[in-house]
Order: C-alpha cells, then structure tokens, then sequence
C-alpha cells in the first residue's frame, strides 16, 4: 500500500485538527484558561498550567510543526521571544554565535544590549560566502542563526552549504524563515536543525497576532526550549494561538497571490525611470538569483528599492502614498511600506547600516493582496508627488 | 478616592472618539503611520499597545507607582527584572520562594554566570550577613508561598539600600488592594497577575511597577526587546478581571479567616500557616504592612499520605496549581507547585511534605468548611483502615 503524502495547502488546514474537541467542532475550542483541574495529586491529563502549555496552542504548534515536517513546534509569545529562547537555551556565557550581518535589527540588539551583559558574545558576519561563516568558527561557537532572506536587503544565504560547515564543527543551525515560511522555503530539508518563525507575519497573515516559533527534529533541543520557555514565561497566549491557527490555514492561497503580486510590482519598479536599484530574487538583476531557484520555491513577496532622487525625496514619496500604509511588520493581506534605517534597523550603528547595504533611501515594500495595479497606481502617484521623477529635469534644465 | 473606587474610575479609552466605558481590544500587529519620519505614539504592539498601555497605567496606579508592565506571564516579570543584573552579580533571595522563580533563579541565570543565594528573610540580621559586595538584588515574596511568613519588607528594604541593592518584592499573595510595596521602599513589585488581580483563571499574566524613571526605562526596553509583553485580548480581560478585585477579594478573604479557624480547631491539622491568626508569629508584623491576610493558607496534618487523599477526597477545592482565582483549590506544593525547585535549594528550605496549601473563593463557606470535613474525615479514616 503506498502512503499518500498531503500537500502543504491540506496540510495548512488539517494540521491542527489531530487534537479534537468534546462537541466535535470544525474549530480547535480557545481554552482561554490559566490552569487545569488535576485527576489526582501529580495526575492530570497533559496540561497543568498554561504557562507551560495549553491545548489551544498545543493545536497551533501541531499544525506548524506538520508544515515544517517535524514534530510539534514551539510557540512563543513574539518572534523576538522565540529568539530570545533559543540563545538561551542553547548558550551561557562564555559561548559564542554567528550570525549573518543581514538581520532583523532586533536581534542584533537583543546580543548588544541583553546577551552582551551576560557574556555571551557574537560573531555578524556576510553568511551570503559561506567561507565567512566558517572563519568565524570558534571552539566556543555553539550556534549559527542565519537569516535568508536577510531583513530588508533580501541577501542570500545558502542553507545548505552553510549547514555542511556546521554539521562538520558540531554546530547547530538556526535559519529564521519568516520571510518565505516553510511553505516557499524548508530549512530543516537543507540540513539546518532549528527553523525559526515570526508567526507576526505570513503565518498569521492578518496583522492580527504578534507571535514566534521555532520547529526541530531534535527531541533534546525541542525538551530544552520547552524548559526555558516555562521557566522564563514566554509562552504564546490562547487566544493568540487560536487566531493564528485561523490566519494559517490559508497560508498556501495566500502566499501564492502575494508572490504573484511581488513579482508584477518588482517588474514594474525596475523599469520604471525613478527607481535606482530594485532588491527582488525573482528578477533577472539579483546577483543570487540562481541560489533562490535552488532553495526557494519563489522569490517571496518581499520587495526593497531606492529611488535615484535621494533621502529627502524618498520621504515625500514615502509620506504620499495613500493605499500602502506606512507601518512596521510584513507579510499581511495589507501592502505595508517602511523605511528601514529609521525603523526597523534604526538601533543599528548609521556606518554599520550603511555598510550592510541598508541606505537611508531604502525602501521595503510588503506586498498584500490588494490588486497589484492599484498598488502600482499607488506608487506611481506617490512617485510623481514627491518629484521624484522630475528632478532629473531639473538638473538637466540648469545644466542647459 | 478609596480602593473600591480607584478600581474602576480610570479613563477607559483615552482619546477615544466613541467613548466606550470598557476599554477596545486592538488585536492588531501594528499601526499606521502618518509620516515616513516621525512615528505615532504606537508603532508595532511588541513595542506598545493601546489596550495594553490603559491596563499598565492602570497597574501603577493600583500599585501608587508611576509606571507599570504587563507581561505574559508571572515567569516573564521576574524574568525581566533579573535581566537589571548582569555576569558577575549576585541575587539575595528569601528562602521560601514560587518553585518557578526557584528555578529560573538555579537552573538559567547560574548559565549566565549571575549568582542566587537564598537565606531566611525573617531573620534579619543573619539575612544581612549574607549579603555579598556582588549583590545587586534582594527579592522577596511577602507573605511567601507556601509557608505564608511574613517578612519585614521595610527593615529589608532599607538593609538591601544600604549596600547598594535594589529590592523587589512579589506581591501575588496580596495584590495591591491588600498590600503596596513600593510605599513600604521596595523599589520594584511584581506580580503574578494570573492570580488575584485576573481572579478568573482565564489568563496567564504578570505585572511590575517600579517608581524610578531610569529603573522603568530599561524594564521598558527589555519587555520590548525580549518580546515578553502581555497581548491585548489578555490585556482585556484582565482589565476586567480587576474592576472586582475588593469585592472578591474581601469575600475570600472572610472565608479564609474563618476556615483557618476551622482548620486550627481541627483534630487532625496538626498546624495551620495564616498570618491572620493571632496565634501566627507574623500576625503583628502583616498588621502592621498590609491591610489584610489574603485568601492562601496552608496547613499540614503529620502525614503526606493523609495529605494527598485531603486533596484528592475535596470536592470543591479541585486540585491545580496557581491560586488567587474565585474557585477554591488545593494543591500538595511539595509534589506541584514547588516540585521543580533544585534538591539543594530543597534542602535548605522547611517544606513539609505534608504540607497543603488552599486559596479560598467566592463559594459559600458553610460549603467550603463541609467540603474540608468530608475530606478530612475520609482521609483520616481511609489512612487508618490501611494502617489496621
């Protein structure tokens, strides 16, 4: 008898279900509830407290866990949670961690301001050369956490050959998979051993939640991140859970059509004569677009770009339009656009920024799911709004 | 204004252009900005929220602070203030302390190479020996749980300012109706909120509030940059939960007083632990700190079997962990609540093995003494059956 395997679109909604409620509804219950009654002294029936689990996330971290093709994941109360977890989990002082430069500005102060204290030290380096990683390797190095990818330049890094490098030193490795999900991109298939979420974003998909996760296959390390989730209390809320199991069954429809809509955008952004450079691994132009096709299943949705006009320009276009809104996060059914060095990266040492790429004209685009014609639309008058393509004009007429 | 009205006369929604008096759930992620330059004054609800933000002013002033946090667990509080320290310090710790604090203290912060000691708060002169040049915090729980001593938290208070320390107490077993730490010099309190300020069990919470402004200003970038604070559905209800903190609380209250004297007229309790028994070497002390006993008692009976089919034999009192909530329960600390402190923290401690503790709800206490009668009289006479 062969084994049918499920897709990821029926996974998405029949992953959560293997735990049934009394009344046999179609929805997981929210177990809004703080604590258990016990059968007996030291009997109860799974759950005890909900600080340490409860069956409303519990459902949530079976269904992710299905996705990512491991057993259940962990669900955190924010991705920066998660992460927080997971270094210390895995790192006490004296140790050390790598990586990538290219990352979510949190993290980068969550090792400057917090691990730093309590001498855990880290290593950022370019993980888009592998080699990079691997000279960065001490006898101290218990951990490599990269993201691909990266946050908001969308550099590359090539899971696979970095997880050689850690498999060979003993070392693990973590990817933050946030801006594809495993849906577009399977970290655990490319030999890492941890796969971190901000379920904040595609997985809930909504804006609605603020949430993180991280799957393994490793039974130790996931005991582990259970053990340090409860004794620091940064286990994901019920309710929260519940609507983000809601949020993720659609996830599969969902990213297809925001990929659609990326890849029109990034297109028409390339052409179009006031834009500088375009950040897209779909397009012919993205020095790694080879890489994305091998370890991705799409270039994603996620989109940067820098206008020729300069700074100042950049935020009149940035405060012109009018369908995108100008807010933090991604990966919601709304077009979201930011402003990377003044946001989410604004913690970051201004040369540091600079040096990664992440310019103070840098423009990140979340593409939602509203029509991608009315989104151009958008841009375009956004553009023309904040002069963006008549300063060229001008300079020429002085010239003349 | 007085407590009962305190509770409830705060602005709802401030700004809000409906004026609703319960405060709106902004289940959102995120927030629009109007400039690309210049944020709002709510950006992302890691980082703020405003549901969140009604209940965390709400918090400091219940506490007679001038900021508050709340945080997604009791865990994640106390997690947050030990975050204050740094490698190399060191943590003086009462010695009857939450299993869960027990253990972040000796099983993660050790990892990090910050050092907890425990000693006996109640004796304060060899507490204050124990006390190192490293020690940057003295955290206490007044009164603690499970043994319900009272500490001095003025006297400890000042001993832990003159070398250096800052003192946080966790005042889960009080809440701020009963008891305000920061009034008797601690510098940061904390709760459990899940406890008597949610007083429903339908949240997992926790809370500071801190007086010093540079002390709030990092217990804000941590809650922020650890991504520890509590979601706004939760923010909610635990909003709401505490609009009835007098009333439950004064209910519960009353029928604890009278089950401890039920309990220590009892011939099979051998000794019951409530600072509000005259008997109790605290009762003076708790008087003279707090405005009342609360609702967490405990007691034992000479014999861990007895103890465990208490509990088991109760019906009213169901078997959980946590306390605080208007349904009474029960629970053998030694085997629950406290069962993950380390052997070696264990060890130092007096935690009888027959030790259980209650915290009393809202039911009727005619109900509640005949359901502790049974469960007694049937424990007692099953555990002799099997001795015969």
């Amino acid at each position: 008898m062969t084994i049918h395997v499920l897709k990821d679109s029926t996974i998405a909604i029949h992953g959560g279900r293997s735990l049934d409620s009394h009344a046999s509804s179609i929805l997981f219950p929210l177990y809004q509830t703080s604590t258990f009654v016990h059968d007996a002294v030291g009997v109860d029936k799974g759950f005890s407290y909900s600080r340490v689990t409860n069956p409303t996330v519990d459902a949530l971290e079976k269904a992710l866990g299905a996705l990512e093709g491991t057993p259940p994941a962990v669900c955190f109360r924010t991705g920066m949670a998660a992460v927080t977890t997971l270094f210390l989990a895995v790192l006490k002082s004296g140790d050390h961690a790598i990586i990538s430069d290219v990352v979510y500005g949190g993290t980068m102060r969550l090792f400057r301001e917090i691990l730093d204290n309590l001498g855990i030290a880290a290593s950022f380096v370019d993980s888009s050369d592998p080699g990079n990683v691997e000279a960065a390797v001490t006898p101290r190095t218990r951990i490599v956490f990269i993201e691909t990818p990266g946050n908001p330049t969308l550099k590359l890094t090539d899971i696979e050959a970095v997880a050689q490098i850690t498999r060979r030193h003993s070392i693990l490795l973590a990817v933050d998979n946030t801006f594809l999900t495993p849906i577009l991109q399977k970290p655990l298939g490319l030999g890492a051993d941890i796969s971190v979420l901000s379920t904040t974003k595609y997985i809930d998909g909504h804006n609605a939640t603020v949430g993180g996760s991280i799957a393994t296959r490793d039974e130790q390390l996931r005991e582990r991140l259970c053990l340090i989730r409860k004794t620091i209390g940064t286990t994901q809320a019920p309710f929260e859970a519940w609507l983000t199991l809601q949020g993720m069954k659609t996830l599969p429809v969902r990213l297809r059509l925001h990929c659609e809509g990326a890849s029109l955008i990034a297109c028409w952004l390339e052409n179009h004569p006031a834009v500088a450079k375009v950040y897209y691994p779909g397009l012919d132009s993205f020095p790694q677009k080879a890489l994305a096709g091998m370890q991705q299943r799409s270039p994603g949705a996620m989109i940067a770009f820098e206008l020729k006009a300069g700074v100042d320009a950049t935020f009149r276009a940035l405060n012109s339009v009018q369908l995108c809104s100008r807010a933090e996060s991604l990966g919601g059914l709304e077009t979201l656009i930011a402003h990377p060095s003044s946001t989410t990266h604004a913690d970051l040492d201004p040369e540091l920024r600079r040096s990664l790429g992440i310019s103070d004209g840098l423009i990140r685009l979340s593409v939602g799911l509203e029509a991608p014609q009315d989104i151009i639309a958008d841009l375009e008058q956004a553009f023309a709004a904040a002069n963006c393509g008549a300063i060229q004009e001008e300079v020429s007429n002085e010239i003349r | 204004m007085k407590f009962a009205s305190r509770l409830v006369s705060f602005d709802p929604a401030p700004g809000d252009r409906f004026r609703p008096i319960s405060t709106p759930i902004y289940q959102t992620a995120t927030f629009e900005q109007e400039h690309a330059d210049a944020f709002g004054e709510y950006d992302y609800s890691r980082s703020g929220n405003p549901t969140r933000s009604v209940l965390e002013k709400h918090l400091a002033l219940l506490e007679n602070g001038t900021r508050g946090f709340a945080f997604a667990s009791g865990m994640a509080a106390i997690s947050t203030v030990t975050k204050l320290l740094r490698n190399g310090d060191d943590i003086l710790a009462d010695s009857d302390l939450y299993g869960g604090t027990c253990r972040l203290f000796s099983k993660v912060l050790d990892r990090t190479g910050i050092t907890a000691r425990y000693a006996d708060a109640c004796d304060l002169d060899r507490f204050e020996q124990q006390i190192a040049p490293k020690t940057r915090l003295v955290y206490i729980e007044s009164p603690t749980n499970p043994l319900l001593r009272v500490v001095d938290i003025r006297r400890i208070a000042a001993l832990a300012h003159s070398h250096g320390a800052i003192l946080c107490v966790d005042n889960s077993t009080m809440s701020p109706y009963l008891q305000n730490p920061l009034d008797l010099g601690a510098d940061i309190v904390l709760h459990s909120a899940t406890k008597f300020l949610c007083g429903h069990h339908d949240v997992t919470a926790g809370a500071i509030v801190v007086n010093d402004p540079s002390l709030a200003d990092k217990i804000y970038f941590m809650q922020n940059a650890e991504g520890n604070a509590l979601g706004p559905f939760d923010s909610f209800l635990l909003l709401r939960g505490i609009k009835t903190l007098k009333l439950r609380l004064d209910c519960q209250q009353r029928n604890a007083e009278t089950i401890a004297k039920f309990l220590l007229s009892h011939k099979e309790v051998m000794r019951v632990f409530y600072p509000g028994l005259a008997e109790n070497p605290g009762y003076e002390l708790q008087r003279s700190q707090a405005r009342g006993s609360g609702a967490v008692l405990s007691f034992t009976t000479g014999s861990a079997e007895v103890s465990k089919a208490i509990a088991e034999h109760a019906k009213l009192f169901r078997i959980t962990v946590s306390f605080g909530s208007i349904n009474s329960s029960i629970s053998l600390p030694g085997h629950m609540s406290h069962a993950s402190v380390p052997p070696e923290v264990l060890a130092q401690r007096d935690l009888p093995q027959d030790l259980v503790r209650i915290s009393v709800g809202i039911e009727d206490e005619e109900d509640l003494i005949a359901d502790l009668e049974q469960a007694l009289h049937l424990a007692t006479r099953r555990t002799c059956l099997a001795v015969e």
